[in-house]
């Protein structure tokens, strides 16, 4: 199922053109099996993640599994800074550190990013994520990633 | 098998995205927790490398640090992640599993600090490092009972 270095470009290059990145969303399997979406309105990018039965980690509430709700906040914060640095390769996540905030309930949630610092080497992303209102966050995380 | 173990297979059987992943429990005992983690493609983050998403790592290690709370409390207790922190070392190998250890290392009433490692061949060298501090909520009271479940077996 590897996909070539070109081919991947390709499908980079088509989305920064186009302003839809739905094929590069389409593209990474763990994105994709956990059904995230993306949005690019203007010069921002909203991130949606459907409810979906596999997602749910407590049966009983029932709830998301908070490593589902890190992993599309990872996964957001990524995209963003491809997005917005016009990048032809993937960031490397170098660390990762979330703060729950509210139980994620089995509802649609939604995230957006701030990159608070880019350097030549290294980005700094901060990700909020959210259910009801974005003033009422159920988490909200910041990671760093290695850029060349 | 141990009741500790039994509890902890108990609690990863009821979580969904867990069997989803196909996550398994390797070991479980007053030491600690190790769970493991089947490689798939379904889990890949990099479609050119094969290398598996920090997300999947992220679950894992949630996962591993909150039920590692069930090798130091006398009997189940909802304990929500309060934070977790992880630390990328390297990027794990395409085609082998992981492994995920975690222990508990400062049990208060009101919070459980846990700490833990990601790897695959060789535990001295780590994918990642991982913190999470998790809160009590005491015993837990719910309509399916899930806590009798866990520590009875009838998971």
């Amino acid at each position: 199922m590897s996909l070539s270095e070109q081919q991947v470009q390709q499908i980079i290059t088509r989305s920064h053109e186009t302003g839809d990145y739905s094929a590069l969303v389409e593209l990474i399997p763990y994105a994709r099996m956990i059904g995230m979406q993306v949005t690019r309105l203007g010069n921002e990018a909203f991130f949606t993640l459907p409810r979906q039965d596999i997602n749910i980690g407590n049966p009983v509430l029932p709830a998301l599994h908070g490593g589902v709700i890190a992993g599309f906040m990872e996964q957001s914060a990524m995209l963003h800074l491809m997005m917005f640095m016009n990048s032809e390769v993937f960031p490397k996540i170098i660390d990762f550190s979330v703060d729950y905030l509210r139980a994620g309930l089995y509802r649609d949630t939604y995230a957006t990013c701030q990159v608070w610092r880019q350097g030549r080497r290294v980005g700094n992303v901060a990700i909020t994520a959210w259910q009801t209102h974005s003033s009422e966050p159920i988490a909200t995380a910041r990671a760093h990633f290695k850029l060349d | 098998m141990s009741e500790i173990e039994l509890r902890a297979r108990n609690f990863l059987s009821v979580l969904r995205h867990c069997q989803h992943l196909q996550m398994t429990v390797e070991r479980a005992d007053e030491d600690g927790l190790v769970l493991r983690l089947p490689y798939s493609d379904q889990i890949v983050g990099n479609p050119v490398t094969g290398v598996i998403h920090g997300g999947a790592i992220t679950t894992l290690m949630d996962t591993c640090c909150g039920i590692s709370t069930v090798c130091y409390l006398p009997e189940f207790e909802i304990c929500p992640t309060l934070d977790l922190r992880i630390d990328y070392m390297h990027p794990a190998e395409p085609g082998k599993p992981i492994f995920g250890f975690a222990e508990c290392y400062r049990v208060t009433p009101t919070v459980i600090f846990t700490r833990g490692i990601a790897y695959q061949d060789d535990r001295e060298q780590p994918i990642a490092h991982v913190v999470g501090t998790f809160m009590r909520m005491g015993k837990a009271v719910d309509p399916a009972d899930l806590g009798k479940r866990i520590d009875q077996g009838d998971a």
